[in-house]
């Protein structure tokens, strides 16, 4: 079992300045990258030469507020050796974009679909890249942290709507403080009580 | 009654050759409306539509399987085929993208149908409040019976099917026949 650290140090060793120095939480070792543009020959070293054969997922972080907006979490795993790491980048908002690494590992193909979907980050060099759970045409991008959680209405004729759900206030609303459970359920309830 | 099971067998025998009513033979022949006969056939073969989208579709499998079997009430076949069944069991989360779906199936069953909403999430939304659920698949075709669950229990199913069975049998229908002239 080899060390993340080492592997990390090792990226270092190569790459010099693109990468920060390795932060450790609880066991996981998180290396942060200077520049998402060369997110593809980080990755295309660390599968080649360390062994992170497997890639677990990519995830993106909405920094609502901050300036690079977005920030890219690759989770890398060797599954040989059980070795986990996690590569960040990140990414500003007039750019919202980065390269692929499709190249690396063919799985990245729906994860890249995914965040496309959910955030509005493209990725150069992906060879289909539309959306993989909203439907096509759906205006807005629903993980980004100004999008409402109840969503917002839309209409494409012919494929899909969507309407805003009731979510404050209703209908079903607990009463907090009643005598039993039977008076504090959430039910529908009138302005009186 | 052991004892004069010989005799009455030899009753039965005698009354084959008898012309005309008789209570024995009477008794197996009902009088009634056409109505409620042909209410009665739909309620007892029910063939359901199981548009199972999610974790209640495994409660409608449970349900369709041995132990709580709803072959009983004669829904014996789960057409998949919407031209061949009489209810659509809408079981599980309807999503804005799969509601377009499950419209044009519903469009496609041929009348007399019904629709049971099986559980939380296909009667109101369920616990999923968000950008991508539809809230109740009744926004999109009508309900006749809403199951309470999360999901419910395949006895619960069962009990809307009775329900449902009830509604059916006091459906109207000659006397809407009448209304078109």
């Amino acid at each position: 079992m080899v060390p993340a650290l080492e592997q990390a140090n090792k990226l270092k060793a190569r790459f010099g300045d693109l990468i920060s120095e390795p932060a450790g939480f609880r066991g996981e070792i998180t290396i942060q990258l200077a520049n998402a543009e060369l997110i593809a020959e980080v990755c295309e070293f660390a599968r080649k030469e360390l062994g992170f054969d497997y890639l677990v997922d990519i995830s993106s972080l909405d920094n609502y507020g901050e300036d690079p907006r977005w920030t890219l979490a690759y989770h890398l795993r060797g599954l040989a050796n059980g070795c986990e790491l996690r590569v960040k980048a990140d990414v500003s908002e007039e750019k919202s974009e980065l390269p692929t690494v499709i190249g690396v590992w063919r799985t990245a193909n729906w994860h890249e679909r995914e965040i496309y979907d959910m955030m509005g980050i493209r990725f150069r060099g992906h060879p289909d890249l539309r959306r993989i759970l909203m439907w096509e045409g759906y205006p807005y991008f629903p993980l980004r942290k100004d999008f409402p959680l109840a969503g917002k209405p839309t209409q494409v004729p012919e494929i899909a709507f969507t309407q805003v759900a009731p979510l404050e206030g209703g209908p079903f609303v607990t009463a907090p403080g009643g005598k039993d459970a039977i008076e504090r359920e959430p039910r529908a309830r009138t302005p009186e009580g | 009654m052991l004892a004069c099971a010989p005799l009455l067998g030899r009753v039965f025998m005698q009354t084959w050759s008898e012309i005309g009513y008789d209570s024995k033979i009477e008794g197996d022949v009902i009088v009634t409306r056409i109505d409620a006969a042909l209410n009665w056939f739909r309620k007892n073969s029910l063939w359901p539509m199981p548009m199972g989208l999610a974790c209640c579709a495994i409660e409608l499998m449970a349900a369709g399987a041995s132990r709580f079997d709803i072959s009983r009430f004669g829904s014996e076949v789960m057409r998949f085929s919407p031209r061949q069944s009489d209810v659509m069991i809408v079981a599980g989360t309807v999503t804005y993208k799969m509601a377009t779906a499950v419209k044009r199936i519903y469009d496609q069953m041929a009348e007399p149908k019904w629709v049971i909403a099986m559980g939380a999430c296909a009667s109101t939304g369920g616990m999923y409040r968000s950008y991508s659920v539809l809230q109740g698949v009744d926004n999109i075709i009508p309900v006749d019976v809403y199951v309470a669950g999360c999901p419910p229990r395949p006895e619960a199913l069962l009990d809307a099917l009775i329900k449902l069975q009830n509604k059916v049998q006091h459906e109207p229908l000659l006397a809407t026949l009448k209304k078109v002239a």
